[in-house]
Order: structure tokens, then C-alpha cells, then sequence
């Protein structure tokens, strides 16, 4: 096989531009179970990139690194080419990183509004404010609602309906909007469609394209392969606490990247 | 449209004629229970409003004019005022998901200090006040720094905090009961939410209540217009949710119960108001009554759902029918037996309004 073959078989970036996230030596070790054995990471600016790996792979780990919640014991993370460290989930938020977690993190009895304000409220200018401590409520529902327009969520009609009021795919888009909503660098989102039937599903990966096309790029983290074809731009697949290949959709199929996910197939090489 | 379509080509023909976004609302009539479910759910203090106006309505017609009149309604508001203070404090901590068993405790000890220190050890009464504030803001705060930093249950924090708190009352108080009078003489300031304006038709109004409607107003203006009250509700509703979006939920209830303190303090000043004398007795049921008052005003004690009108509500409920039922010359034990009636039915309706969903 020559050069040239390989590089059209895997899924490296092109010379010249500069991943928006990377990571790259990680490694993290619970006792004696190695979670991440020099795992790398890169996601492109405005793509999809799906994370696929068996149970026990260490996606999540891998995640949990990229989002703040876990510390790695050794490796380098940049974002924007320059390297960072969290210590938190917050500082993650901070720079940009927002991530949609499984259990969508929302407050269920508190209105669309203060879910997607949850944390970063805002208040009235000049001293209604800044003694009284007054929300600028007005203006966080105003807001609220360009934001889920844009999304084309504003079937919506009233921003100050409790989310548990919700079904499953209008909580996932509240919480997708959020994420999006803040000038954020990057999504993440862990399983957004596991919990969801298949019309709501549906929406949820219409959102995700949305969102593409303005720009941001996600990491989807899923198990759900018909999925992760459909609107991964490339695949990261991880296997015992790497990464093991990064593929296009379009050159392989669902069962190959299961058999390379799971040992049954060799990875494609990798151009580094 | 068939959701149950076994392959997913099938379904996605199906999705070309579903109702496009993901927001739409199922336009079926819901039926009365559940639109009545809905609508509890979106306006809790409905319940204990009603319950509050029939109460009056059944007690009027049975005991007659000698409840409906200005000065036996004034007489009920009067006699809610302390456990309507502790009520808001307790709602801070029920809001959080927590429980308070030492409000009582806290506001017997502030209101200690304060006596002891003017009276007995002849302290300014200034001084003696500020002090007694004090007290009871510390006491809020070992409660939260043991919830929220050592993780402990909150119910076993306040047991614990309780006994300890109601040992210290012993201990400063000498066991001792401060007399009326040597207040009024020494130190009374201590005394003066007692103040009475009288309202006309024999109503009575004391600075205690008026200082318990603005302590509620304060509240409720924190609970629902500022971050911090926002972050009660999030922490109290989900604690993991509300970390991941954010929220410094460990300060957020060292916050709750600090505040709670606070509070207590203030309620010893109306208490020692209303009795006159301090006494390290009495108010022992305190912190049941208060928690009582909670959930007859509709507060969940599952957190993250409640309101602090509610519980003053539920506070002149527990009140009006204590009062409306002695004037209609009913047992003590039937008084009890209502209370205890309304408790299980205020949290029965709250289980059943929180099945709600989509």
C-alpha cells in the first residue's frame, strides 16, 4: 500500500491547519488500572468528531480530561494551540469548553430561562444591581428566547415553563442551547440521543448540524453507530486507553469501525 | 405517524408528517385531574391559600363572631408571628432539600444571650444585641459548615446541634428565667418588637409581625430575584446538576444555613417582644411547628420547590385552626389531631403534584 493510499484510508488533518482542541501523551491510572495509556486527541475546527470506543475503552476518561472533571497524571491538552490545565469543570467552561452531560445537568423545577442562565445570571446595571444583587429578568428571557430561535427551538412558547414540563428532546435542546449559547469554543456531548425516542433523536441530530453550521465544532461521545455515521465529519476510535484510528465515514462501514473498535480488525495506519 | 414502527426507514417516512420541532405540545384535551395537577404545579400556594379562606369561612359560621372579628383575627396573627419567622428560615432549609431541627434551639439561645449579657452582666444592650445576632448567625454557620463541608445528613447535624445548642441555653441561662419587668427597667430595647399600634375594631398589630412581614419580604425578594436565590432552588432541586452548571453549591449552603441563623436571631428578638420575659424554656416544639408550617404551605421536603408566601400561610393555617377550634370549644387533643391531619395531606398533595410530566 502506498503513502498515498494510506492518507486517503485515514482520516489525519490536513498540513497547514490547526486542530481547535487537542490532546496528546494522556495518561491516567485509578490503582493499577491504566484508564488512559498516552491517549491523543484532535478535533478540527467546525467538524463533528465522534468518540466511539468499547465499554471500559476510556472515552470517558478521556472526556472527563477534556471537560475539567478529571486531572490526567500526565499529557498536554491545548486549545487554540495553546496549552491549558483545569482544574474543574468551571475552569473548562471559562475557556470556552462546554459540555452537554448524559444527565443534561439541569435544575428541573427552575424555568428554561434560569437553566440556561444557571451560573452566569444576569443582573441590572447601576446599583439595582450591583448592592441589590436585582436579575435583569427582562433581559435573561429576551435572550433566552433569540437564543433557542436560532436553534429553531422556539416552538417553545413560554421561557418560563419548568423543565420538567418538558419532553426529553426539548430538556436536550434546552441543555444543547446552553452550551452553544455562551461563545463557546467547543461542545461536547456525552450520549445526547440515548435516552431519546427515534423523532426526538432525529431533532437532536438536526440540532447538531445546526450548531455546526455556525461554526462550532462538537465531540459526540455515542454509542449509537447509525448516528455517528450520519453526522460525524470523523470518527475517533478508542481501544484499550488510546486512540487507536481516525476514520472517515464515508470510506468505512458501521461493522468495520465496530471490528476496529472491538480488536477484530487492524486499525488503519496512522500518519502522525 | 407510528411510533412503534419497527425499522427506522419506516419511522423516518413517518417523521416526513410529523409535527416538525421538537417543542410542540400535545394539543389533546388533558383531563380535569390532570389539568387541575398542572395547574397546582405551576401555582403551589394555591392550595394552602384556599385551604386558608375555607378555614375561615368553617370557623366563622362555627364559632361565630367571636372569630371573624379584628381583634381575634389580630390575636391569630399575633400568636404565628414566631413560628411564622422560623417558618422562613426553615423554608431556606427545606429548599435545600435539608431539614433544621435546631431553630428553636438557635433562637431560645440568642435570645439568652441578649438578657444575660444586658441584665445580668450589666453589658450595653446595644452590645448585648449585637452579640446575641451573632450568636445565632454562628450557630447557622457550624450547621452549615458540618452539612456542606463534612457532608454530613442535615438531619443528624441539627439533632446533634440541637442537644448541643440547647445545653449551652443551660449552661449561659444558669437554668434561670430573666424577669419581664427587669428587662422593661435594664435593656428595653430587647423588648420593643412588643410595640402595639391598634388598627381600629379592636385589631392589634405588633412590630414583631410587621418585622416578620418584612423578613419574609426580604426573603422572598433573595429567593426569587437575586443568583444566590436561584442557586438555592438548583442546589436543593439537584445537587449534581447544579455543581456541573456551575453553581458553588457547598458556599450555596453554608449560605442557606447561615442565613437560617440569622433569621433564628432575629425571631429571639420578636419572641422575647412577645413573652417579655427570656426564658431557656419553652419553644422546645419550635422547630416542629415551624417545619409543620413548611409543609402546609406546600414547600417540598424533597427541596427545590416552595415558596416563602406558602409557609406564612401555612403558619396562620396551623394558627386559625388552633384558634378557631378552642373558640368552638373543641378538645386540645382534636387541635392536634387537625394539625397532624393537615401535615399528611399537604405532603400527599405535594408526591402527587411532582409525578407531573410531559
Amino acid at each position: 500500500m502506498s503513502l498515498d493510499q494510506v492518507s486517503n484510508l485515514t482520516a489525519t488533518p490536513i498540513a497547514g491547519v490547526q486542530p481547535i482542541l487537542s490532546a496528546s501523551g494522556l495518561v491516567k491510572r485509578y490503582g493499577k488500572v491504566v484508564a488512559l495509556d498516552n491517549a491523543d486527541f484532535e478535533l478540527m475546527p467546525g467538524e463533528i468528531l465522534a468518540v466511539i470506543g468499547d465499554n471500559g475503552a476510556g472515552k470517558t476518561s478521556l472526556i472527563k480530561a477534556l471537560c475539567g472533571a478529571m486531572i490526567p497524571d500526565a499529557g498536554v491538552i491545548k486549545l487554540d494551540g495553546s496549552p491549558i490545565s483545569f482544574r474543574s469543570p468551571m475552569d473548562a467552561r471559562l475557556a470556552g469548553i462546554e459540555t452537554v452531560y448524559q444527565n443534561l445537568a439541569l435544575s428541573p423545577a427552575l424555568s428554561i430561562a434560569d437553566n440556561l442562565f444557571l451560573g452566569r445570571e444576569m443582573r441590572k446595571p447601576g446599583p439595582l444591581g450591583s448592592i441589590f444583587r436585582l436579575l435583569d429578568r427582562s433581559g435573561m428571557n429576551r435572550i433566552a428566547r433569540a437564543k433557542l430561535s436560532e436553534l429553531g427551538l422556539m416552538t417553545i412558547q413560554n421561557i418560563n415553563q419548568s423543565v420538567e414540563t418538558l419532553s426529553g428532546g426539548q430538556r436536550q435542546g434546552v441543555a444543547v442551547a446552553r452550551a452553544a449559547a455562551f461563545g463557546s469554543k467547543v461542545v461536547i456531548m456525552d450520549e445526547p440521543t440515548a435516552a431519546l425516542g427515534v423523532k426526538e433523536s432525529r431533532r437532536v441530530l438536526e440540532l447538531m448540524l445546526d450548531v455546526k453550521r455556525r461554526g462550532m465544532p462538537i465531540v459526540l461521545i455515542s454509542h449509537n453507530m447509525p448516528h455517528v455515521f450520519e453526522v460525524a465529519d470523523r470518527i475517533h476510535i478508542h481501544r484499550l486507553g488510546k486512540r487507536i484510528a481516525v476514520i472517515r465515514p464515508k470510506d468505512y462501514t458501521m461493522s468495520d469501525a465496530v471490528a476496529i473498535m472491538t480488536g477484530a480488525m487492524a486499525p488503519p495506519l496512522m500518519l502522525e | 405517524m407510528s411510533d412503534d414502527a419497527a425499522g427506522s426507514a419506516t419511522a423516518d417516512k413517518g417523521l416526513a408528517n410529523a409535527t416538525h420541532g421538537v417543542a410542540s405540545f400535545d394539543e389533546e384535551r388533558p383531563g380535569l385531574v390532570r389539568r387541575l395537577q398542572a395547574f397546582l404545579h405551576t401555582y403551589p400556594t394555591a392550595i394552602p391559600f384556599i385551604v386558608l379562606v375555607v378555614g375561615v369561612a368553617i370557623f366563622s359560621v362555627a364559632a361565630g363572631s367571636k372569630f371573624f372579628a379584628p381583634f381575634n383575627l389580630s390575636l391569630v396573627l399575633q400568636q404565628v408571628t414566631i413560628i411564622g419567622v422560623l417558618g422562613i428560615a426553615q423554608t431556606l432549609i427545606i429548599l435545600t432539600a435539608g431539614i433544621d431541627l435546631s431553630v428553636g434551639a438557635i433562637m431560645i439561645l440568642s435570645s439568652i444571650v441578649m438578657g444575660r449579657l444586658s441584665v445580668t452582666a450589666g453589658v450595653p444592650v446595644e452590645i448585648s444585641f449585637v452579640l446575641g445576632i451573632g450568636t445565632g448567625i454562628l450557630c447557622g454557620f457550624i450547621n452549615g459548615i458540618l452539612v456542606a463541608l463534612v457532608k454530613l445528613p442535615p438531619f443528624i447535624v441539627t439533632l446533634g446541634t440541637w442537644s448541643i445548642y440547647g445545653a449551652m441555653i443551660i449552661f449561659i441561662s444558669n437554668s434561670e428565667t430573666i424577669r419581664s419587668q427587669d428587662i422593661s427597667a435594664i435593656a428595653p430595647m430587647l423588648q420593643w418588637m412588643g410595640a402595639r399600634v391598634a388598627l381600629g375594631g379592636g385589631a392589634i398589630l405588633t412590630a414583631g409581625s410587621m418585622v416578620m412581614i418584612l423578613i419574609a419580604a426580604t426573603v422572598w425578594y433573595v429567593l426569587n430575584r437575586t443568583a444566590f436565590g436561584r442557586h438555592i432552588y438548583a442546589t436543593g432541586d439537584d445537587p449534581e446538576a447544579a455543581r456541573l452548571a456551575g453553581i458553588n453549591t457547598t458556599w450555596t449552603l453554608v449560605g442557606v444555613y447561615t442565613l437560617a441563623g440569622f433569621i433564628c436571631a432575629l425571631a429571639s428578638w420578636v419572641l422575647i417582644g412577645r413573652v417579655g420575659a427570656v426564658s431557656p424554656l419553652g419553644s422546645q416544639t419550635a422547630n416542629l411547628d415551624s417545619i409543620t408550617a413548611v409543609v402546609i404551605g406546600g414547600t417540598s421536603l424533597f427541596g427545590g420547590r416552595g415558596s416563602i408566601v406558602g409557609t406564612l400561610l401555612g403558619a396562620l393555617i396551623v394558627g386559625m385552626f388552633r384558634n378557631g377550634l378552642a373558640l368552638a370549644g373543641v378538645d386540645v387533643l382534636w387541635q392536634e389531631f387537625a394539625v397532624g391531619a393537615l401535615i399528611i395531606i399537604a405532603v400527599t398533595t405535594d408526591q402527587w403534584i411532582r409525578k407531573i410530566s410531559a
